[in-house]
């Protein structure tokens, strides 16, 4: 099979105007990559599927990746010469810019009936917020049916195209795409035998909360809370507040 | 016991009530001579909870890896019908026991909780492996309820990830002696007998962010702090 | 369900390339009165698990049917990634808990891949023996399933479980756990086995056959299983293909693609053994193909006693502690008892995965589900699930 580089030469002749960027792979394994522009993803993905000398009929595996914005330092040292003829001074410049985060889908794709493989494309949404939006593989290789769902349902990149893009693994009504790198677990008390750093300041707010008889913090603030009986704190907690005038 | 001489009771018999004795006003010591004279003394409470102890039906429902060592518990080598629990059955109304094998979701939590709601008292349940007691080695996960008895009452604590068959069974020796004790009068009668105690529990709805309530402050509440 | 639900069906098998032919069209025209939309599972004796599938029927036949999953969802890859490389591994026990040997050495193919790390010799082979036992289980408790969907009512599955307890003694007195074994490091096994062990392991390999041959006397050619299985649920080899099926299911339809041949993983080349492959796609061939497997394996096995070479089971330069991949991904993957079991990595050079993610061959094999099955009754497709062979900790992880 032709190295990704030559295919990457093929793609950029065959689609013109589609940006396909090689993504190095630095590791040992050296499998590396072809970042396809999105708008024309769906058209080199079947390109891809149909040439004859990559026949690549099987979607191996279809994930998501999460890149959060980075905050990236740069240093800039310049030399400057010291007025009252000492050495010179190295002054070190430094500037903080963000590198804009963005949600990823990665495909390996096979060829069953030429037996080669893999070969990686990936495709990037715009940003992680409003600019979700991917074309769907699906109707190339039907084996990306549950997998995107599964991308849509746990990182949120929304799949132009699927035929049925619904949530997999998390009920409907649930909010958040938990594999993103920022997403924040719903606060249930845990108990370990020797807790300690974290999870000790967490348990203790559950448990101070259930001494005092209130609804701890991990409750939701959905169903009312009820003050033990005999308690004499009378609860404190949101909707009460917001019953107050 | 037979030794001891017969003039002096093992305990001090209260009077009879009015008609025949209750027996369990009658002294072990008693009803184990006149065992050997082959006379059998029972109460209907020891008889009901004979019967009970030695046929409880568990409700065929596996959840995780533990429900594959409840399986093999139930086949030739561990043969959990030794017990008399070897009908698993597919619906919950016509079972006894809820065994709880293996990770209870978030997802599958109110479904578990309706399973238990739909068994008809007198029921018992196992929390059997780590994940059903505390989570086990999922519980940082989002989706994973951190114990089965944050919604439910549980019976017995089965540890283990997965418990073995032989742990399997010694929970359920646990059980029917935990049957076998149980009072159907008084102030200490069982469970099923009273009628102020809930048969059915609230079933948690999905959130948008979790359960919703995440657990039933009536079954469970958080441990004091330990210096409070 | 009124008309339009009708063409949203069509629009939605036209959609996934179905050409929306006769096989459904046929089953529902105006004429058959009011459909039927029944939930099984997810507490259903015969959803191998919690797994849950919304089947619309009319009378008996399915016209639709939408699994639904996650209610076995336990978020093993967010898991993974907030932990080391090595604390990942008693996890990958609990994907597939029926065959851990084989998801720990997928797990460490892929982190060698990723790391450059070498195995010794006797591991590889060691590897392989674990494998291929771990196989025999599978197939062997699979048959029992499927034919406690057929209405046997547990007769075979404890003869298959007769069986899986002799293998799973052996992976405890090695491994010191039944089912958890969590044997395999990355540069090799935990574990050396005795030459008591290996006798043991031997004798059972060499008894298998003859256990395959009750098994088969009891079970291949019965009428029953003959009429519920023959023509039930036929694969057709291009759709398999497109749909990314991989493993048996996929080799009952007559595709030659076994990675133990394609990728050569391991020592598997070094190994003489054929890739049974089925004809007619239907339930029965992937029956059959699964105790032509098994007598495969026992082959494989046989192999590996004869030839398990000495020397150390850990590639000395191996590193457990603090150990850091350099920066990087990879795709690591081998031929698991269900299909195509693989790990996709990247790292960033810290001690934790940034990114792991685990491809489910039992997720992808149930992407045909509803093509399978449509056509067929409600009972059918109970025993078609059983065939495809799923365990719900891997396909919702
Ligand atoms: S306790 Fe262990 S074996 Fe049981 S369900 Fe949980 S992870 Fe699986």
């Amino acid at each position: 099979m032709e190295t990704v580089q030559q295919l990457r030469d093929r793609l950029a002749a065959r689609f013109p105007a589609a940006r396909v960027e090689l993504v190095l792979n630095p590791g040992v394994a050296a499998e590396h990559s072809l970042r396809l522009d999105a708008a024309l993803g769906r058209d080199i993905a079947l390109f891809l599927r149909d040439d004859p000398a990559l026949r690549l009929d099987y979607c191996s595996n279809v994930t998501g990746v999460d890149w959060p914005d980075k905050e990236i330092t740069d240093v800039v040292k310049t030399t400057v010469p010291d007025p009252a003829g000492g050495p010179p001074k190295i002054v070190e410049e430094k500037s903080v810019h963000v590198q804009p985060g963005c949600l990823e889908a990665v495909y390996h794709l096979y060829s069953m009936s030429l037996k080669h493989g893999p070969v990686v494309i990936r495709l990037r949404t715009g940003n992680r917020a409003d600019a979700v939006t991917l074309p769907s593989l699906t109707p190339v290789w039907r084996s990306c049916d549950f997998q995107e769902r599964e991308i849509f349902d746990l990182f949120g990149i929304v799949f132009a195209g699927h035929p049925d893009l619904r949530r997999l693994l998390m009920w409907d009504e649930f909010k958040d795409h938990p594999m993103r790198k920022d997403y924040v677990e719903p606060d249930d008390y845990e108990w370990e035998p020797t807790a300690h750093g974290a999870v000790l300041e967490r348990a203790k707010a559950h448990q101070l909360a259930a001494v005092a008889g209130v609804v701890d913090p991990g409750q939701s603030s959905a169903n009312p809370p009820k003050a033990a009986p005999g308690s004499t704190t009378p609860a404190t907690t949101a909707p009460v507040k917001e019953a107050k005038p | 016991m037979s030794d001891a001489p017969q003039s002096t009771p093992a305990s001090p018999r209260p009077a009879p009530a009015e008609g025949f004795p209750a027996a369990g006003n009658i002294s072990d010591a008693d009803r184990e001579e006149l065992r050997r004279h082959g006379i059998l003394l029972t109460s209907l409470e020891e008889l009901y909870n004979w019967g009970r102890s030695n046929s409880i039906w568990p409700l065929q429902f596996g959840l995780a890896c533990c429900a594959i060592e409840m399986i093999a518990a139930a086949t030739a080598r561990f043969d959990i019908a030794r017990f008399g629990a070897e009908i698993f059955r597919p619906s919950p109304r016509q079972a006894d026991l809820m065994i709880v094998s293996g990770t209870v979701t978030k997802k599958m939590a109110p479904l578990v909780v309706r399973l238990w709601n739909q068994m008809p008292e007198p029921k018992y349940c196992i929390a059997m492996g780590a994940c059903a007691i505390s989570g086990g080695p999922f519980k940082q996960g989002y989706n994973v309820l951190k114990g089965i008895d944050r919604l439910i009452p549980v019976d017995i604590y089965i540890p283990g990830c997965p418990p073995r068959p032989e742990a399997l069974l010694n929970g359920l020796i646990q059980l029917q002696k935990q049957i076998k004790g149980e009072k159907l009068t008084g102030p200490d009668a069982a469970r099923h007998t009273r009628a102020d105690l809930p048969s059915e529990y609230p079933i948690p709805a999905y959130g948008a962010h979790d359960l919703e309530p995440a657990k039933n402050p009536a079954v469970w509440t958080p441990p004091a702090p330990p210096s409070a | 369900m009124s008309c339009s639900d009708f063409n949203d069906l069509d629009a939605e098998l036209t959609a996934f390339g179905h050409p929306g032919g006769s096989s459904v069209r046929a089953v529902h025209d105006q004429f058959h009165g009011d459909l039927l939309e029944v939930s099984m599972g997810p507490q259903h004796p015969s959803t191998h698990g919690v797994f849950r599938m919304v089947a619309t029927l009319d009378g008996e036949q399915i016209v639709k049917l939408k699994p639904v999953f996650g209610y076995l969802h336990r978020n093993h890859e967010k898991i993974a990634e907030n932990t080391t490389y090595l604390g990942s591994m008693p996890y990958t026990d609990r994907l597939d808990y029926l065959c851990s040997m084989s998801t720990n050495w997928a797990y460490a193919l892929a982190v060698e891949k990723l790391s450059g790390q070498a195995v010794p010799d006797r591991a590889q082979y060691l590897r392989i023996i674990m494998a291929e036992l771990t196989r025999l289980v599978n197939h062997a408790c699979l048959v029992g399933f499927l034919f406690n969907d057929l209405g046997t009512s547990f007769t075979p599955l404890l003869y298959a479980f007769r069986e899986r307890e002799k293998i799973i003694d052996l992976f405890e007195a090695l491994s010191g756990s039944r089912m958890m074994c969590n044997y395999q490091r990355f540069g090799g096994c935990r574990v050396d086995p005795t030459p008591e062990w290996l006798a043991a392991a031997r004798t059972l390999v060499e008894n298998f056959p003859r256990f395959l041959d009750e098994y088969e006397r009891m079970l291949t050619g019965n009428e029953i299983m003959l009429a519920r299985t023959q023509g039930i649920g036929r694969l057709d080899p291009a759709h398999a293909v497109n749909a990314g099926l991989t493993g048996p299911v996929l080799r009952a339809s007559g595709v030659d693609y076994d990675l133990r041949k394609v990728d050569g993983y391991g020592f598997y080349p070094r190994f003489d053994f054929r890739v049974p492959l089925g004809a007619q796609g239907d339930t029965y061939d992937r029956y059959m193909l699964r105790i032509l497997e098994m007598r495969e394996s026992v082959k494989i096995l046989v192999q590996a006693f004869r030839d398990l070479p000495g020397g150390p089971i850990m590639d000395p330069k191996a590193k457990l502690r603090s150990f850091r991949p350099k920066a990087g991904e990879a795709y690591g993957r081998l031929e698991g008892p269900k299909g195509e079991l693989g790990f996709y990595l990247i790292s960033d050079g810290t001690p934790n995965p940034y990114r792991y993610r685990v491809r489910p061959p039992s997720l992808i094999n149930l992407t045909l589900l509803e093509e399978m099955c449509l056509g067929h009754t409600i009972a059918d497709a109970v025993v078609i699930l059983g065939s495809i062979d799923i365990v719900l900790g891997e396909v919702d992880r």
